[in-house]
């Protein structure tokens, strides 16, 4: 059986194994707290389920851990190595091999393909003009090898808008494995996608799994986030209420145990 | 026929085609109701005098519009930088009293953008606001600094940088439409080409989704602004020094940039700009009023005439939605309109699955 709050036992372990660890990260935005001493790490070839309500923090950790605030106090290791906070932004945050795919973030709408590939690292001279020739090979090497476009009639000309959401999200993951990302953080890859275009995101979080590289999956569809992780992390108004391997429960434990916990999480209120 | 269409395509999808279209349009118009006035050179070399200054601040407009915000301040920024080089003018030597007035007036170009770039990207006050008060502020310190009194550039016609801005070339080609020119072909490549027009891009795109990739948002709108500031400043070089005396209500041209770069097809929504379309939009407007009266239709329709021909020309970007008549075309074969375009769209998505 399963113990829901057996968290995983980093310290004897040597660092090098995880992708990630989190120490003791507390967030305020203001007065608000936004994560309570939250202790998280991933493993080197771990793609870890983050889940819970929303407002629950899960975006903010994601936003920690790529470097677009810092947290109010606590420590992030990235493959063994600390982060020194002051100097940590979204490009060192790319150097450390961490890329993040978002809903409705990752590209720019009306911008062509071949500029969402690069946008924030261009392949550029030393006066800062950019290698157009050779950042449209690329993303089309990207797009043929990579992410596996094909037909269709999208070229790395056309721009975002006119592709559909799975597209998108192909653009998006296929454009972190090519920067060889070691760790790739899905932030609600699937909020309003058909179902075909939800199946199209899975199989590329399947791809990390078979490249050997890590991921955090967030999402609130528990059958798409039980299918693709190896763990399951709950997360409770800023803090980790649990962390449960996928070899310790079906889905369908894991759906009563989180009715439950929202339950329990009631009672308690309630005293 | 087939090769006829490939050649319109193409031709559709050069920067500012379509406007270019509409200027060479407007030119045949006129020269066919007011033959006496435009069917003679005089006219184009008048054009190429004075649409220069509004092209110029246009092209720096065009930026800060592709990254989702405005600059209402640049009218106050020509006056300070006329004022700024008239001082420089009369204060130095002769031999290089030019020269420091240029460098000076650049500098409070510079100025007045980096502390909008400050309000904008630091404080986070909407540019609107921001450099609305901006325009107050910098027109009243002008206007404070000069007395309130009009200064001539004493000699300007024998001074080398009179010669070299707004002189002129072989034919009698007014060196500022040269200017004006090479400043459009190097914005066009700083837009097109460089990083900083990249991020200028997709901060007007999705500020949001421009700073999760990487870019720099606050750095790119200050330094957004402190570019718009210096070109604003070089409109009033060109501008004081083509007319050799320095007016502090100078710079009154806020509507006519703002019509050049919409007419030009540059979205206020961001995300993409034409320098191009503006360069031309700019010569479109600027020879507008000229035309009309040239026409001697009476004088109160000047402005309805010119806010008619702007209205078309705007409305027709948003109909073709890139501002080029190849997809506009191809819209009114199918004659269905929107109704064409949303079924294709349908269409697409089942390609998808
Ligand atoms: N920039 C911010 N300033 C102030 N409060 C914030 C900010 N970002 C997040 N918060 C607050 O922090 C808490 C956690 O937000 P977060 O976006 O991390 O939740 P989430 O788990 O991602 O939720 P969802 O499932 O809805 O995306 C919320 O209460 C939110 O209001
Ligand atoms: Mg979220």
């Amino acid at each position: 059986m399963f113990s829901p709050l057996a968290m995983s036992n980093p310290l004897q372990d040597s660092p090098d194994q995880y992708a990630l660890r989190m120490v003791n990260i507390d967030k305020y935005f203001g007065l608000i707290r936004a994560l309570t001493s939250i202790n998280l790490d991933v493993g080197r070839n771990e793609i870890v389920g983050l889940i819970g309500d929303n407002g629950a923090g899960k975006s903010t950790i994601v936003k920690i851990l790529t470097g677009v605030f810092p947290p109010t106090s606590g420590e992030l290791y990235i493959a063994g190595r600390k982060v020194d906070f002051r100097r940590y932004n979204v490009q060192s945050a790319h150097r450390h091999g961490i890329e993040t795919v978002y809903q409705d973030k990752s590209l720019g709408e009306k911008q062509v393909l071949w500029r969402n590939f690069f946008i924030g690292r261009q392949i550029v001279n030393r006066f800062g003009f950019i290698d157009v020739k050779k950042q449209k090979a690329i993303a089309n090497d990207i797009m043929l090898n990579t992410i596996g476009f094909r037909g269709k009639g999208i070229t790395v000309d056309s721009t975002v808008s006119q592709l559909s959401g799975g597209e998108r999200q192909g653009i998006a993951i296929g454009r972190a494995m090519y920067f060889e990302a070691d760790l790739i953080i899905l932030d609600e890859p699937t909020v309003a996608l058909s179902l075909k275009e939800v199946a199209k995101v899975i199989n590329f979080v399947h791809k990390i799994k078979e490249a050997g590289k890590a991921s955090i999956y967030i999402s609130h569809s528990l059958p798409d986030v039980y299918e693709v992780c190896d763990r399951f992390v709950v997360l409770d108004r800023g803090e980790i209420g649990a962390s449960i391997s996928k070899k310790e429960i079906t889905l369908k434990e894991l759906d009563d145990f989180l009715l439950e916990y929202a339950h329990g999480r009631k009672d308690k209120a309630k005293q | 026929m087939n090769s006829l269409k490939a050649a319109y395509r193409f031709l559709g999808r050069l920067e500012g085609f379509a406007i270019a279209t509409v200027l060479l349009v407007l030119y045949l118009v006129l020269i066919m109701v007011a033959p006496a006035v435009f069917t003679r050179p005089m006219i184009y070399f008048s054009f190429l005098e004075t649409v220069p200054p509004t092209l110029i601040a246009a092209l720096g407009l065009t930026l800060v519009i592709t990254a989702g915000e405005i600059d209402l301040s640049f009218p106050a920024v020509v006056s300070l930088s006329g004022f700024a080089l008239a001082w420089g003018w009369k204060t130095f030597d002769p031999a290089y009293c030019a020269v420091i007035g240029v460098v000076l007036a650049l500098a409070a170009g510079a100025l007045v953008g980096y502390i909008n770039g400050l309000m904008v990207a630091r404080i986070g006050v909407p540019s609107i606001m921001a450099t609305l008060a901006a325009n107050f502020f910098w027109y009243g310190i002008s206007i404070l600094l000069a007395g309130g009194l009009q200064q001539t550039l004493r000699g300007s016609d024998e001074n080398f940088v009179h010669e070299l801005l707004v002189g002129r070339w072989f034919l009698g080609i007014p060196l500022q439409a040269v200017w004006s020119l090479v400043l459009a072909v190097f914005l066009w490549f700083i837009l097109n080409r460089h990083k900083f027009g990249e991020s200028v891009m997709f901060i007007g795109d999705n500020a949001n989704v421009a700073r999760v990739m990487g870019v720099n948002v606050e750095a790119t709108r200050i330094r957004l602004f402190t570019l718009h500031g210096m070109i604003a400043a070089f409109s009033g070089i060109i501008l004081t020094l083509n007319i050799g005396v320095f007016y502090p209500n100078q710079g009154n041209y806020l509507l006519p940039a703002m019509a050049s770069v919409f007419v030009g097809g540059t979205s206020i929504a961001g995300g993409a700009g034409s320098i191009f379309g503006t360069f031309f939009g700019s010569y479109v407007i600027g020879s507008l009023e000229a035309g009309v009266v040239a026409t001697t239709i009476s004088g109160y329709w000047v402005q309805v005439v010119e806010g008619g021909v702007m209205a078309a020309v705007v409305v027709l970007n948003a109909a073709t939605g890139k501002g080029d008549f190849a997809s506009l075309f191809s819209r009114f074969r199918h004659n269905r309109g929107v109704q064409e375009f949303r079924s294709s769209g349908v269409q697409k998505d089942e390609s998808v699955g």
